[in-house]
């Protein structure tokens, strides 16, 4: 579980984060959705560390995350796992190499060990036989499936993804999505996704936060995101003309049972 | 002022989180091994090719300055032996590298910070700095200093190579000048010089790279200001080392 209690951030006098508060339950997918700009992504990477936030306080289960630095903080990071927006797969690496890459580090297993789980982590986001490749020879959701094998590679208990869908087609999307909700539930992680994609939203929702003006706008699971009367929340979930229809549909539909 | 404060500062925090144990000794070696091989050994080439032309071009030019029946042939080879080993082998080859190995080192590390594999190495856990830095910057020290000593012996070289050609001295004045009151002393403090710019070309460049922001166009002024910097640095250094090592 990781729970953050009133954290602010601000660029150069700018607030983009203020007062949030909430909890991110474990072996649940959670996301934060909101615009481009919205600040989600600081919330992210302000949640992991790459960003010193400016007050408030991230608890990783018990861990005052954020009072913490240097070796004490990175002892924390050793049990996180994160695929970021564009992947960000070692270039100087084969497949094998990047995920056999936080075993080399920070284990002591063997070589035939480590292929071992490298095979293994390949196959469940089925990547197998993609060992020799390097990033550049593979596509963008093969990328993707590669990193989500790298962040595993070590049982994480923490999980983040920054805009997992991100340059997908539609159907790759649901792939990744999917994936990321089965690990999640497999290794009982806690699970944040940023993302806008609704079909993520509608999808794997298990809770939503919705960052709208810097703040937590809305809060709810999934099924919680059609009845809201939330204006903001709905001009966002539902600003296709389709998505509306879809919305009107279902409503409809519950109406009638 | 402050601006130059602010960025003094934080590369000394840079320093400080590169120069700490790494986590894995093993993989620490195997890193420096291969920086090694791609900034120093792939930089021999570069390094020969200029010795021996500049050997030759000094060659000349004592020859020319030194044409005096008073003052023995001998001493075009000792001039440019001396040339070569207190100033060029050094500062002139250091300057060189800081072009070329500083824009390898900016640009491989800026391109992984502006594509956010520094984040995800952080996010491992690995402290980054140390992992990617430390091994360009031990590399560099330990071998920089032979590519002086090659250097000078194949600037010596090309002074022979023009010698026989134009003759403008024998070779065998020549050579016999190069042996002349030879300093062992200017070898090492040469080398010692070396391996201090060695420290500047690396680290500078890394900074620049391991904070640049942006996209592709941002890593390539990084890379500059990576060059311009720590040229700059190196001939302040230059004079600095020298007056301390020669006086």
């Amino acid at each position: 579980m990781i729970r953050v209690n009133h954290i602010y951030k601000s660029f150069d006098g700018k607030e983009v984060l203020h007062d949030i508060s909430g909890v991110f339950e474990q072996g649940k997918v959670n996301l934060i959705i909101g615009r481009s700009g919205s600040g989600k992504t600081v919330m992210l990477k302000s949640i992991v560390g790459l960003h010193p936030i400016d007050s408030g306080e991230i608890y990783y289960d018990d861990i005052l995350f954020s009072s913490l630095e240097g070796k004490k903080r990175r002892e924390i990071h050793k049990r996180v796992g994160m695929l970021f927006q564009g992947s960000a797969l070692f270039d100087f690496a084969t497949v094998e190499e990047n995920v056999m890459f936080p075993m080399d580090m920070f284990t002591n297993m063997t070589k035939e060990e480590k292929r071992e789980r490298v095979n293994f982590c390949l196959s469940r986001v089925n990547m197998e036989n993609a060992n020799t490749k390097y990033p550049a020879e593979i596509s963008g959701g093969m990328q993707k499936r590669v990193a989500i094998a790298r962040a595993i590679a070590l049982n994480p208990k923490y999980f983040f993804c920054d805009e997992p869908n991100s340059g997908l087609d539609p159907q790759t999307s649901i792939l990744i999505d999917n994936l990321i909700k089965d690990i999640t539930e497999e290794y009982q992680m806690t699970t944040i996704v940023n993302t806008h994609d609704m079909n993520s939203v509608l999808g794997i929702g298990d809770k939503i936060m919705f960052i709208y003006d810097s703040r937590i706008w809305w809060e709810g699971a999934k099924d919680n995101i059609l009845e809201s009367d939330n204006e903001e929340l709905n001009d966002f979930v539902f600003a296709s003309k389709m998505a509306r229809q879809a919305k009107e549909m279902i409503m409809e539909k519950r109406s009638l049972k | 002022m402050r601006k130059m404060l602010e960025t003094l500062g934080r590369y000394v925090m840079l320093m400080r989180k590169v120069f700490t144990r790494p986590d894995k000794p093993r993989i620490f070696f195997k890193q420096t091994v291969v920086e090694m091989e791609k900034l120093g050994m792939n930089s021999i080439s570069i390094v020969s090719i200029i010795s021996v032309f500049i050997g030759a071009v000094i060659a000349l030019q004592m020859a020319y300055n030194l044409e005096n029946p008073m003052i023995p042939k001998t001493y075009v080879g000792l001039a440019t032996r001396d040339i070569l080993l207190l100033e060029f082998s050094s500062t002139i080859i250091a300057l060189i590298l800081a072009g070329k190995v500083g824009s390898n080192i900016t640009s491989e590390i800026g391109s992984m910070r502006i594509t956010e594999q520094i984040d995800a190495m952080e996010m491992m856990g690995v402290n980054s700095a140390n992992y990617l830095i430390l091994p360009k910057v031990v590399a560099s020290v330990i071998f920089n200093p032979f590519l002086v000593v090659l250097s000078a012996v194949i600037g010596m070289i090309g002074g022979t190579i023009i010698a026989i050609i134009t003759g403008i001295v024998t070779p065998g004045e020549y050579v016999d000048g190069i042996r002349m009151y030879f300093q062992p002393y200017y070898l090492f403090y040469s080398m010692i010089k070396m391996a201090f710019f060695s420290f500047v070309i690396t680290t500078i460049p890394a900074f620049y790279g391991y904070y640049a922001k942006g996209g592709s166009l941002d890593v390539g002024k990084a890379s500059t200001n990576g060059i311009v910097s720590s040229s700059v640095l190196v001939l302040a250094l230059n004079l600095l080392l020298t007056q301390i090592l020669l006086t």
